[in-house]
């Protein structure tokens, strides 16, 4: 088994005297899609601004291999509608020469648009503006948060074989959070459930076999999608405050 | 005789000196909203000329060190007991309360307040000059050294850090260049206007530019044509020479906000005067 591209252990981290997060193991080699699911504030996007290095864990450390280069999609990127950017100097600032933008903007689906301004695009654009300029760091660890948030199913099956093409042709490992408890990515190699803590770890039900599921995700996400089915070994106390479990389930 | 024996043709060459500097800072300051940060800085000036009074450092050195202090004590107080506007808006006002006190505190010493509140142009000596290109070649070469890490903090804190970026360190370049461009230019336009210099032309730019480059450049344009063209007003109208050199920024900037809005949103020229 080869080093894995980034790996931490016993990671813990308080933000404002808050824990966010503690006592997390985590590992990603290359070529591995892994997935983090997790209600809002289960410390998902804080998990991935560590192993990034955005932000400093409290206890543990993160290791990362030797010039790990990482591509990072951002959930959101907030403009100021004072600067103007265009697409092309966008991905300009990834490096990589005009030939190679012009190539990454194709291979995401957005051939053409290296001269509007970023502010312009819609959400759906900039996504892929977004997943451009990763892929011209030429990523050895993809990052993605919520990147497929805002697009409607047929959309994130779109955007999940595109990740999946991107990780056959490149080879990286791919690591991506989603808020989204139960659907996930079906190329998944693990989905790590996260609330503070891993709650969870497992590999995701491929649908594409039963017809109920099939009916559920309609014949547009062609198996793109898959459920993901929690086992928690263990319980949380009542009354815990600011630890439940899984809203999305009293929801459903 | 040199030709820079004419008073006229050193503030107009101070002015473009840091007209130059101050477009694409300026540029900056507009991205990230530090206007009232540049104003809180700038304003530290007056008690850093009581210190160099007092400690009979160059003038210039007393200001960049007031104001290099004030600058990194507020972005470390920002965010910690008060909004950031109440804390700048405490910040500015206090320090330029601050330095008018202790300026009248000094014994024996007749200072020119005007010229360091709205700036002393025509007064600017080949030595200020030397100290103005000097200081600004130096911002400048900070910007561009690191321009697309700047640029990156700028857009995304964590984007930048994925490149291996470390955006607080960008903020304290900013900070450091802030504080290096108040002391330049507090004998150009004195310590009340020098945010002017920076958001005004910066803001002009907008209208025209696609790219944060592009913006930068013709920012720096701008601003030196508001150096000359007030210097120019100022000769003939015998107007105090700080405040015509603003005065023909903002012009230049209803000017650039008005062609944009007759020419429209054509050629990727982005969202004039949008928002």
């Amino acid at each position: 088994m080869s080093a894995p591209l980034v790996s931490a252990k016993e990671l813990g981290v308080t933000l404002g005297g808050h824990p966010v997060l503690r006592g997390v193991d985590i590992a990603v080699e290359a070529g591995e899609i892994v997935t983090i699911v997790g209600p809002n504030g289960s410390g998902k996007s804080t998990l991935l601004r560590l192993l990034i290095g955005a932000e400093r864990a409290s206890t543990g450390e993160v290791r990362r291999a030797p010039g790990l280069r990482i591509g990072y999609v951002p959930q959101r990127l907030a403009i100021d509608h004072t600067m103007p950017l265009t697409v092309a100097r966008f991905l300009g600032l990834a490096g990589g020469g005009r030939e190679e933008r012009e190539h990454a903007l194709q291979r995401v689906g957005i051939a053409g648009l290296g001269g509007r301004q970023m502010i312009d695009l819609s959400g759906g654009q900039l996504q892929r503006a977004l997943l451009a300029h990763a892929l011209l760091h030429r990523p050895q660890l993809l990052v993605l948060d919520e990147a497929a948030q805002g697009l409607d199913q047929p959309g994130v099956a779109r955007f999940y074989r595109l990740i999946e093409e991107l990780r056959a042709e490149m080879g990286c490992g791919v690591l991506m959070v989603s808020h989204d408890l139960h659907v996930v990515m079906s190329a998944s190699d693990r989905v790590i459930c996260l609330n503070g803590h891993v709650c969870c770890e497992g590999t995701p039900t491929v649908v594409s076999a039963a017809p109920e599921y099939r009916a559920l995700f309609g014949f547009g996400t062609e198996g793109a999608l898959a459920l993901y089915r929690h086992e928690h070994d263990h319980a949380h106390a009542e009354g815990a405050p600011g630890h439940h479990h899984h809203p999305a389930d009293a929801e459903a | 005789m040199s030709p820079l024996d004419d008073f006229l043709l050193r503030a107009v060459l101070a002015g473009i000196g840091v007209a130059l500097v101050a477009g694409p800072l300026g540029c900056f300051v507009v991205w990230r909203r530090m206007a009232y940060f540049g104003d809180a800085t700038a304003h530290a000036a007056l008690i850093g000329v009581t210190l160099a009074l007092a400690t009979e450092l160059p003038v210039v050195a007393g200001v960049a060190l007031a104001a290099l202090a004030m600058a990194l004590t507020v972005s470390l107080a920002t965010g910690r007991t008060y909004a950031m506007d109440t804390m700048l808006g405490v910040a500015a006002h206090g320090a330029l309360a601050a330095g008018l006190v202790a300026l009248s505190l000094i014994p024996g010493v007749r200072v020119d307040l005007m010229g360091y509140l709205f700036g002393d142009i025509l007064a600017v000596s080949r030595s200020d000059l030397l100290v103005i290109w000097a200081g600004g070649a130096l911002i400048l070469a900070l910007l561009i050294w690191r321009w697309r890490g700047l640029l990156l903090a700028t857009l995304n804190a964590d984007l930048a850090a994925a490149a291996g970026i470390v955006a607080a360190r960008e903020r304290l370049l900013l900070t450091v260049a802030l504080a290096l461009l108040v002391a330049v230019a507090l004998k150009v336009v004195g310590a009340l206007l020098i945010t002017a210099m920076l958001i005004v032309p910066a803001a002009a730019a907008r209208a025209f530019a696609p790219t944060p480059e592009a913006m930068a450049v013709v920012a720096a344009g701008i601003g030196a044509a508001a150096s000359a063209g007030g210097l120019a007003a100022s000769f003939r109208l015998d107007s105090p020479a700080g405040p015509s050199i603003v005065v023909a920024a903002v012009v230049l900037l209803l000017l650039a906000n008005g062609i944009a809005a007759v020419v429209g949103r054509g050629g990727g020229s982005g969202g004039a005067g949008r928002g």
